[in-house]
């Protein structure tokens, strides 16, 4: 038994009938960071001392008999959730130095779990990108094969989750950010409905769009997970006051009666063909295991999706990003009188490529004389993709799609060509502007690199996507591959 | 869809980000490339759409009005740039 690669169930067990320690299991974790880290890059922190000390508390509950299905287990927090005293940069240079004050509802919960946390995860800076490399640090590197990227934002999570280093980790989803690094690592991940995970603490990226969500190594993990972190909070005035489920309850492997749809618009030109492939062999599968399946559905709006997103995410950032000016957090331009040549030189140096480019392109689309061929042009788009949706969601329990058209491309490839960059999300992005909750999990591999299954349910309904998640993952052994690194 | 190089500095000044030389230039083609895409919002139809600003039907969230505790100014200071005493320091606002 190699420790560090087990679930978080598997290791529960273990945890509870006393065979193995939440230090032996933080340990194990940690010694897999130190031999891994080299080659994947995953981390911007470890809190190795705070992790122990939070093993050995955590050995103590369960000495008491008082374990959750999280203590003692290791995590890897993505870096633009605030954690209380551990810098949470959001590999932006001008958070760089920022130490929170204060902890994000979702790791006062895991805390509260009796969670250990061993660090906070590398993302694209602000979590705009789709690949990592956006990082102001450093790149991170697919685990399967590291001159590849891993996807993005969360890339640091999925990483960390795929190579072993944790036994789950937290990521936040703005346009696939969970899911299309989830899909590129062969991991877990899923994106819950908006207003059913609190955002509060969470550095804001488009607010109409961000959501938490678990990364995890199957989905009973990511059932304990989201059991969790889900919930109202008076913190969030976004987040909705509906009842949690336990959704570790829903978990079956009888499909029968379901009905899944799978919405003709996804199977994109471009579309690579292990990609297509692996989708048509994981829906046949999803039919043999008792599910109804129509492939003929359609979101007729779906082409504009990615138009729509990339005009309505820049704008909220423009506006939300508008609060760095070096005065009250972070990278300060101090070297002048002016306080506008300060303001704007903090932010020339302060923020990266791909954060300029959105602040640019929101800041245009809100600005006097655009504002409605753009913004309110995209919003009103907006309506008539979740209306499509709501539309398809009264025939189907679950609609599928790949996560993204593509498998994992090269470090460097699309760095220089945005608009490419921004296609990797054409699956991913349209379930955002929704709101609606989706799941990637693991559904074959192409040339040796991992593909994933995208399952979309209608709002609140995480429970009918886990469900067919949990049945699919029982019928095959996608899974269970390791990385070789 | 063409961005001149005026718009992107009327642009910059609006979000009070400074660019160089080189990043004007790329982002006024860069952002061309990416508009002239994104022009095919203009082919939906959505006579009579309403915009979606958020995708929950929740409204107007309010909250009682109670005094609860708050962190401590040292704690919201712990991170300023430039600070004296309890307050922020700025750059002069009035020339």
């Amino acid at each position: 038994m190699i420790i560090n690669q087990l679930t978080i169930h598997e290791a529960h067990e273990l945890l509870k009938a006393r065979q193995l320690s939440s230090v032996e299991l933080t340990k194990a974790c940690l010694e897999r960071i130190n031999q891994t880290e080299p080659k994947v890059h995953a981390l911007v922190t470890i809190t190795e001392e705070l992790a122990l000390k939070q093993a050995e508390k955590a050995d103590q509950l369960i000495a008491k008999g008082d374990a959750h299905p999280l203590t003692g287990i290791p995590a890897i927090i993505k870096d633009n959730m605030c954690t209380r005293g551990i810098p949470t940069t959001c590999s932006s240079k001008m958070l760089q130095n920022f130490i929170p004050p204060y902890d994000a509802t979702v790791v006062e919960k895991l805390n509260g779990c009796g969670a250990v946390i061993m660090g906070k995860s590398n993302m694209d800076e602000f979590a705009m990108g789709s690949s990592t490399e956006h990082s102001a640090f450093f790149p991170t590197h697919n685990p399967w094969d590291p001159s590849r990227v891993p996807g993005g934002s969360s890339g640091g999570s999925a990483v960390a989750v795929a190579a072993d280093e944790t036994i789950y980790a937290l990521g936040s989803d703005t346009g696939g950010s969970i899911r299309q690094p989830a899909g590129f690592c062969s991991v877990t991940g899923m994106k819950p409905t908006y207003g059913r995970v609190s955002r509060y603490g969470l550095v804001a990226f488009a607010s109409s769009l961000d959501q938490i969500g678990p990364l995890t190594k199957d989905v009973t993990d990511c059932a304990i997970v989201l059991n969790a972190i889900a919930g109202y909070d008076n913190r969030d005035s976004t987040s909705v006051p509906e009842p949690t489920p336990d959704y570790t309850q829903c978990l079956t492997t009888d499909l029968k009666g379901l009905a899944i749809g799978v919405p003709k618009e996804y199977f994109v030109q471009g579309m690579q063909k292990e990609v297509e492939t692996a989708m048509r062999a994981a829906i046949n599968r999803l039919e043999e295991l008792g599910a109804k399946v129509d492939w003929k559905v359609s979101l007729p709006s779906t082409p504009y999706a990615l138009a729509a997103y990339y005009i309505i995410a820049p704008s909220e950032a423009s506006a939300n990003l508008a609060r760095y000016d070096g005065v009250k957090y972070g990278f300060s331009y101090t070297d002048t009188d002016s306080m506008w040549e300060a303001l704007e030189k903090t932010r020339q140096f302060g923020f990266g490529d791909e954060v300029k480019r959105r602040i640019m392109l929101g800041t245009y689309a809100l600005s006097a004389g655009y504002y409605d061929a753009w913004y309110l042009k995209a919003q009103k788009v907006r309506t008539l993709i979740r209306r499509e949706f709501d539309q398809a969601f009264e025939k189907y329990d679950v609609l599928v799609t790949p996560t993204s058209p593509t498998l994992p491309f090269r470090i460097g490839e699309k760095l220089d060509d945005p608009l490419q960059m921004y296609l990797s999300d054409v699956c991913t992005l349209p379930i955002n502007i929704a709101g609606l909750p989706a799941i990637s999990i693991p559904a074959g591999f192409g040339d040796g690199l991992p593909i994933g299954m995208q399952l979309i349910g209608k709002p609140f309904g995480e429970e009918a996507i886990l469900k067919v998640a949990y049945a699919y993952e029982q019928a095959t052994e996608w899974h269970k591959r390791r990385a070789g690194i | 869809m063409k961005l001149s190089r005026e718009e992107v500095l009327h642009i910059a000044r609006l979000a009070r980000l400074g660019l160089t030389e080189s990043e004007v230039d790329r982002f006024s083609e860069q952002l061309s490339h990416l508009l002239e895409n994104f022009e095919v919002l203009q082919q939906v139809d959505t006579t009579d759409v309403p915009p979606t600003a958020q995708s929950i039907p929740l409204q107007n969230v309010t909250k009682d009005d109670e005094v609860a505790a708050s962190l401590p100014p040292g704690q919201i200071l712990a991170n300023a740039p430039r600070k004296e005493g309890e307050y922020f320091r700025v750059k002069a606002v009035l020339e």
